[in-house]
């Protein structure tokens, strides 16, 4: 055909154009939905607690995944700064993904359980206080209460979305939220069960209120800890 | 406007009004209740602009005044505008990173909060309103007819400002989706599909309506890069909110899929939102300022749709190592070195159209502009093909050679091309018949050449060196620094770095005074230094 005939059709140039610039996103992205192998087959991994859900929206909200990525590369240096390589497994029901671009600061996948929650919170109020070199925000505002409007909702959506929260999760939103950073509460045990590994306990130090460092510090110290790595097995799963 | 069309307009604006105040009033979250309220101003000041305009004298346009040229002069302003905000976000947000005090450790003006305001000001404000303005600008003078539905044009023009002003205190006030150039939240991105399917009915239906038999090179990038942005723009997008009247959403896909998705908008971003749109900006102006022919059609063919076919597959190269399935890595990795050579074609086509004109870059400063702008658009996309190889990506991800790369990109290509179009428009747009100094333009060609240099290559010494420190043994076999170690050794080059952005920051405010001047009609008359001896002799 004569380029010709395109540069005198601009519905012809439109159409050829479109379906250009289809394919390869086509290629590369619809069998990421379909081949089985696409995520690792590994046991451990499950939905964030509401209380770990709400410290997510944080972490998003204040843009932390700009300098802290999640995404541990299989290179012998990484591994031993931060331990095993990331699976796609273990962001599955992230909506969407947080594995980053640029690390001013060091990755965060494994980060939980490295650090006390104490430091985590000192941390976050005033980072050079506990890392001289660091240049990273501070974010004392944190300590204000947890906002909320329907925690039940942000569940339901996820669900909708694949993450297979449970009626029981759902139902149970509201009390577990609370219950969580309240070891004495009545909830506790019951979070810890539809939970497994959650940990429950009040993260900022201030057991009367519900704050938002309490939800992003629960959020980080669960980082990394779900994977069950002995029924991993990475021959098996290589792609 | 006719007063039927008035009504019709003004009653759907009233609906609009009503709607958003009604969201504002029921919403769940704060940046929710403001956008709702930004919304009904907005409608409020179209609605008393629709009725002040009204007009019950058909006003035919004959001449050369048939083009809509008021837009452009608006876009140019726009464009101006932005581009200060974004680059002074940039030199401020630079300087948090060396001097971390200037967070202030308040909400509104931490790092993780600016930078999204950074990067959009750029992309999307400066680069969009400059894409938009020149898009309209080529597009009715290669097709010799006005633009299509030109009240329509108008909405384009003013919705996409609202979209700036949404995202921007979105983002502010902490509401984000987090992928990387796509961060406004659901219904900021639902606003910006409408403005962008009406853009492309303005161009496609222009085109359409041309009066010349074919359809000039730089209208195929324009045309390529709207539409292409479109379906980026929706597939990425796809969102569920957690209801109707709150501003979060969660992102349709997740994990592993949302990663090659984002990316493949991400990288295509780049691809056609910084690149084919800017190419055609190109394939305009340096042939105009120039004076000489595109130096080849058949490059021009193979440049175009080898661009386009191949960048779209290049997004994977973002996600080497990751837990993305090796083949999709691959594959990314493989058309990203191949994107080398159309981009190169492009190069040339550009860097040639100055044969027999090469003597114009010593006097005409405008021109050199342009061509600094195509020689950074080359040296861009070889990096860009040297970094997408496996093995340099291993050292160079997660460090400040991307943004150094990014940077010698934006500044050096999307910007420089854009302030060399804005000098040849503004004289013919405002009728006058030259810049206020030519001077100037030479002066803010060094003060940005400098900056850009100061900046990639403060970037490239910081990134590859905190690469390497990161990967270290010691001869016991123990990583050698600690992750804070190498922070430390980033200080100077992060202070280096503001600075180049400082400079980047002060050629665009010389920009400013000269357009400025030349609008008010006055031009400057510098008179060379043998002279001013004679005379003072």
């Amino acid at each position: 055909m004569n380029h010709g005939t395109i540069e005198r059709n601009g519905s012809l140039l439109l159409v050829l154009s479109l379906l250009v610039v289809a394919i390869g996103g086509l290629v590369e992205i619809a069998p990421l939905f379909y081949l089985e192998n696409t995520i690792e087959k590994v046991k451990g991994v499950r939905p964030y607690s509401p209380l770990e859900l709400m410290g997510q929206n944080i972490y998003k909200r204040e843009g932390c995944n700009l300098c802290h990525s999640q995404m541990i590369r299989p290179f012998k240096d990484e591994v031993e700064r931060y331990g095993h390589y990331s699976l796609a497994a273990e962001s599955m029901y992230d909506h969407p993904f947080l594995w980053g671009s640029k690390r001013t600061g060091p990755d965060l996948a494994r980060v939980g359980g490295r650090y006390s929650d104490e430091w985590h919170r000192e941390h976050m109020k005033a980072p050079r206080n506990l890392v001289p070199e660091s240049v990273m925000p501070g974010y004392p505002f944190l300590m204000q209460p947890l906002k909320v409007h329907d925690i039940q909702a942000h569940l339901k959506v996820n669900k909708l979305l694949g993450v297979p929260y449970t009626k029981d999760q759902i139902d149970n939103a509201a009390v577990d939220l609370v219950s969580q950073a309240n070891p004495d509460s009545d909830g506790a045990e019951d979070v810890e069960a539809r939970y497994p590994k959650a940990l429950v306990r009040d993260f900022d130090g201030k057991p009367e209120t519900l704050t938002e460092m309490d939800a992003l510090i629960a959020y980080l110290q669960v980082l990394g800890t779900m994977v069950d790595f002995s029924t991993y097995d990475a021959k098996a799963n290589l792609r | 406007m006719d007063p039927i069309s008035t009504i019709a307009a003004a009653a759907a604006t009233l609906l609009a009004i009503i709607l958003a105040l009604y969201s504002s009033a029921q919403a769940h979250d704060t940046v929710f209740a403001v956008h709702m309220m930004i919304f009904a101003i907005a409608g409020g000041l179209t609605l008393f602009f629709l009725i002040r305009n009204c007009s019950f004298t058909t006003v035919k346009a004959t001449g050369p005044q048939m083009y809509n040229d008021s837009i452009v002069r608006y876009g140019i302003i726009a464009t101006l505008f932005w581009g200060i905000i974004g680059f002074a976000v940039g030199v401020l947000i630079a300087s948090q990173l060396a001097f971390p005090a200037l967070n202030f450790d308040l909400p509104w003006t931490n790092f993780g909060r600016l930078r999204p305001l950074h990067t959009s000001a750029v992309v999307f404000a400066f680069c969009g309103n400059a894409l938009i303005a020149t898009s309209f600008y080529v597009v009715q003078r290669t097709c010799r007819t006005p633009l299509a539905f030109g009240g329509l044009a108008w909405f384009v023009f003013w919705g996409y400002q609202l979209f700036i002003v949404l995202a921007a205190t979105g983002y502010v006030l902490g509401s984000t989706q987090t992928k990387e150039y796509a961060e406004p939240e659901w219904h900021v991105d639902l606003w910006l599909t409408v403005v962008w399917v009406a853009y492309l009915i303005v161009f496609f239906f222009t085109l359409l309506r041309r009066r010349e038999p074919h359809i000039y090179v730089a209208n195929w990038f324009y045309l390529a890069f709207i539409v292409t942005v479109a379906m980026l723009h929706v597939v990425n997008g796809l969102a569920v909110p957690v209801s109707a009247f709150s501003s979060h959403s969660y992102a349709a896909f997740s994990g592993v899929q949302s990663a090659l998705v984002q990316w493949w908008y991400g990288h295509n971003a780049v691809g056609f939102f910084l690149t084919a749109g800017f190419l055609g900006m190109m394939y305009y102006f340096v042939p105009k300022q120039a004076n000489r022919p595109v130096y080849s059609y058949r490059l021009s063919i193979i440049h175009f749709w080898a661009v386009i076919f191949l960048y779209i597959w290049a997004g994977p190269h973002h996600l080497h190592y990751t837990a993305l399935p090796d083949w999709a890595q691959n594959l990314g990795m493989v058309f990203s070195i191949m994107l080398w050579m159309p981009s190169w074609g492009g190069m040339i086509n550009g860097l040639m159209t100055l044969s027999g004109a090469w003597d114009k870059l010593r006097t005409d400063p405008i021109l050199r502009m342009m061509v600094a702008s195509i020689a950074f658009y080359g040296m861009a996309t070889f990096e860009g093909p040297l970094m997408s190889i496996k093995a340099v990506n291993s050292l160079s991800h997660y460090t400040d050679w991307t943004i150094g790369h990014v940077h010698s990109g934006a500044l050096g290509w999307n910007a420089l091309v854009s302030f060399g179009a804005i000098y040849f428009m503004v004289p013919k747009l405002w009728s006058r018949k030259e810049l206020y100094s030519l001077k100037l333009v030479n002066w803010h060609f060094w003060t940005a050449m400098m900056g850009i240099v100061i900046y990639a290559s403060s970037m490239w010494v910081s990134g590859i060196m905190q690469g390497l420190m990161w990967r270290e043994y010691n001869s016991d076999g123990f990583l050698v620094y600690s992750f804070a170690e190498t922070v430390v050794q980033m200080h100077p080059f992060y202070v280096l770095r503001a600075a180049g952005g400082l400079m980047f920051l002060i050629g665009g405010v010389i920009m400013i005074y000269n357009v400025w001047r030349t609008i008010r009609g006055e031009v400057k008359v510098d008179q060379p230094v043998s002279q001013i001896i004679t005379v003072g002799a």
